[in-house]
């Protein structure tokens, strides 16, 4: 058709600002449809923080605080877990594992875990993903520990470095354990969940610095109480513990019968549907993203109408030939209008491919440095709408001086105005 | 098309912007016939531009009969005008004739993208619309390939002039209309212009309309039409409307 042509040419002759026009659009594109993606990235880690553990057992509390100090480190468990309840958990015919966790102390303001090997066997993060270590070995036995990535980078540890462990979970504690540090076994490979934040050790050596810490201490210490039960059978009792069962399916059987259990007084969750709760009270943020990024989608399309507008004085002239040769009003029209058109789709595509190639050259650094893993696959319907509704917009804003122009050629006629 | 000797026949005809404006042009009787080289004078203003829209279908009379290679434009829709002018109908502006981001080659095959007939016609000797573009334009002796390749708007106003001649005539159009084209340009390129437009509106068998205010290029015209004659509307009013042409 020969006005597309013309549309085509027109817009070669201008590709300097015509190009910053559709690279402005093109940039909204990238960052509307990027906020998207980080966004479902973002949601796919968080909700996959832990993963391959089907409940987490506390003393009874919210679902969500106890989620937030069993896996976030964030806050303290109100009450402990006996040893004697984990004991019967263990033993559970539908229990595969059973993690225990102790919370209590801490390194410079990092969380100290106590736990055993089997953290480091059955622990999951993002996609089924295991525990990896950097360097050095996982804690074996004695006062060892092993580090998460974070910690490591932040306070410069190398295996083998000692490490005084505080009492209590503040950046300062007067209470420390300065009598047993312990010996960096190993440092773990960065996994972009909590686990990057925290120190790992063994239970038996929290039981036992506590042990013999409680003879002098006790009584001046309100945190004690997680480690009441030291003594008892040798190990004191746990703050959490993560269990993994021989089928998922038992999972809402098993986490009704520990939430009636008539011992003890305890809370099981599944994390996945606890993990989703917390995220959709977050959507506040995802909120105000999308509403940057639209507003930046709007400054795009008002330099494409600006453009557009400003380029019209001087096409009036360019109508008027046309018109004498032939063109229809109509066609002087579609000339304005399949420009910006073009000028959308093509700033789209561009921003959609320019998204998908910064998710390629992205994605492994975004997954090293902040455990989001973004998936590379084809447009969900959201993201669609999204581009629809930016070349809807598009269209609408040729509209403004295409029918300008259409009722110029009209007055006009053939007459050239300059 | 019928073999019609009258190019252009008026009678009656009375045109306003709008309604209940002033009337801009009032003509009682205008006739010419084919093949006739019309010089139409008149000053700025004086609704001369008003005529050629009318002419070219792009403005309708309120009034009156206004017939064009016997087509009485009255009767045909905006469309219709529209396609009668791209097929019947060549035109040259006084400046700024061609489309800055075309190549002049493009500039001169234009009509062809909006009127099969010129297109055909265009086509009835030669393979391709750009050989007949450049023969047009070597007629105007301007096919040099430092013309062709140049962007138009880094021509001359003289070469501009001549490349709106060869856009003008391609496809044969039966009318040419020439509204002040040699008013950007010296007196000598005037009479080159007139020389070389006469000669391929010969070749083209088609009738010339040529209107100027400028008193100095009358002589080879046969026929002159004094516009403040022709328009009976004028004296009673004020140039105001289209005052660039």
């Amino acid at each position: 058709m020969a006005i597309l042509g013309l549309a085509i040419k027109s817009f070669r002759n201008r590709k300097f600002t015509t190009g910053l026009t559709v690279l402005s659009i093109a940039l909204s594109v990238i960052l509307l449809l990027g906020i998207e993606k980080i966004r479902q990235g973002a949601e796919a880690s968080f909700t996959s923080t832990i993963s391959g553990t089907d409940l987490i057992v506390g003393a009874r509390s919210s679902p969500v605080q106890l989620l937030l100090y069993s896996v976030f480190h964030i806050g303290n468990p109100t009450n402990n877990i006996s040893r004697h309840s984990y004991e019967e958990i263990n033993d559970h015919p539908q229990v595969e594992w059973a993690i225990p966790l102790s919370l209590g102390d801490s390194h410079k303001g990092y969380r100290v875990v106590g736990t055993t090997a089997k953290f480091y066997q059955h622990y999951r993060f993002a996609r089924g993903q295991q525990l990896q270590l950097e360097q050095g070995q996982w804690f074996s036995s004695g006062y060892e520990a092993a580090i998460g990535a974070e910690v490591a980078a932040a306070l410069g540890y190398n295996p083998g470095d000692q490490i005084i462990i505080a009492h209590g979970s503040g950046d300062e504690s007067f209470i420390t354990h300065k009598d047993k540090p312990f010996r960096i076994a190993g440092i773990l490979k960065r996994t972009g969940t909590p686990v990057d934040r925290a120190v790992y050790v063994g239970l038996k050596s929290i039981d036992a610095i506590h042990q013999d810490f409680g003879g002098d201490a006790h009584g001046h210490d309100p945190l004690m109480a997680h480690h009441d039960h030291v003594g008892e059978s040798g190990q004191g009792s746990l703050s959490a513990i993560l269990l993994g069962l021989k089928s998922r399916g038992a999972a809402l059987s098993m986490q009704r019968s520990i939430n009636e259990d008539g011992h003890e007084p305890l809370t099981a969750i599944m994390p996945g549907v606890v993990l989703l709760e917390v995220w959709q009270m977050m959507g506040v943020v995802k909120q105000i993203l999308m509403v940057v990024s639209g507003f930046v989608v709007v400054v795009g399309l008002f330099s494409m109408l600006i453009i557009l507008m400003t380029s019209l004085n001087e096409r009036r002239r360019e109508m008027a030939i046309l018109r004498s040769v032939g063109a229809r009003p109509v066609h002087v029209f579609v000339l304005i209008m399949g420009e910006s058109v073009f000028l959308t789709l093509l700033a789209i595509g561009l921003g959609f491919s320019m998204v998908y190639g910064l998710m390629v050259l992205l994605q492994p650094w975004l997954e090293s440095a902040f455990g989001l893993y973004v998936p590379i696959n084809w447009p969900n319907t959201t993201e669609l709408i999204l581009l629809m509704i930016i070349a809807l917009c598009g269209f609408v804003v040729g509209l403004i001086p295409s029918i300008r122009i259409y009722r110029y050629s009209l007055a006009d006629g053939m007459t050239i105005k300059v | 098309m019928p073999e019609e000797t009258s190019v252009i026949e008026i009678a009656d005809l009375r045109f306003a912007w709008k309604k209940e404006a002033q009337t801009v042009l009032k003509i009682a009787s205008l006739q010419v016939n084919r093949g006739e080289r019309v010089f139409l004078r008149g000053p700025s203003g004086s609704g001369k531009s008003t005529l050629l829209n009318l002419l070219a279908g792009v403005a309708t009379p309120q009034s009156g009969m206004l017939k064009v290679l016997g087509q009485e434009l009255n009767a045909l829709g905006s469309a219709q005008r529209d396609h009668f002018r791209a097929h019947h109908i060549g035109f040259i502006f006084q400046m700024f004739n061609l489309i800055p981001y075309l190549s002049v080659v493009e500039n001169v095959i234009l009509p062809c993208q909006f009127s099969s007939k010129r297109k055909h016609k265009a086509l009835a000797q030669v393979d391709s619309l750009e050989q007949e573009a450049i023969r047009l334009l070597d007629h105007l002796d301007m096919a040099h390939s430092d013309v062709l390749h140049k962007p138009v708007n880094e021509l001359s106003v003289g070469q501009q002039q001549r490349i709106a001649a060869a856009r003008a005539l391609i496809g044969a159009p039966e009318l040419v209309i020439a509204d002040e084209p040699t008013s950007s340009l010296d007196a000598d390129r005037c009479t080159a212009f007139i020389d070389l437009l006469f000669r391929e509106c010969d070749n083209a068998n088609a009738t010339l309309i040529f209107v100027s205010h400028d008193n100095s290029l009358v002589a080879p015209f046969e026929r002159t039409i004094e516009f403040h004659e022709l328009n009976s509307a004028v004296s009673d009013n004020l140039p105001m409307l289209h005052a660039v042409s």
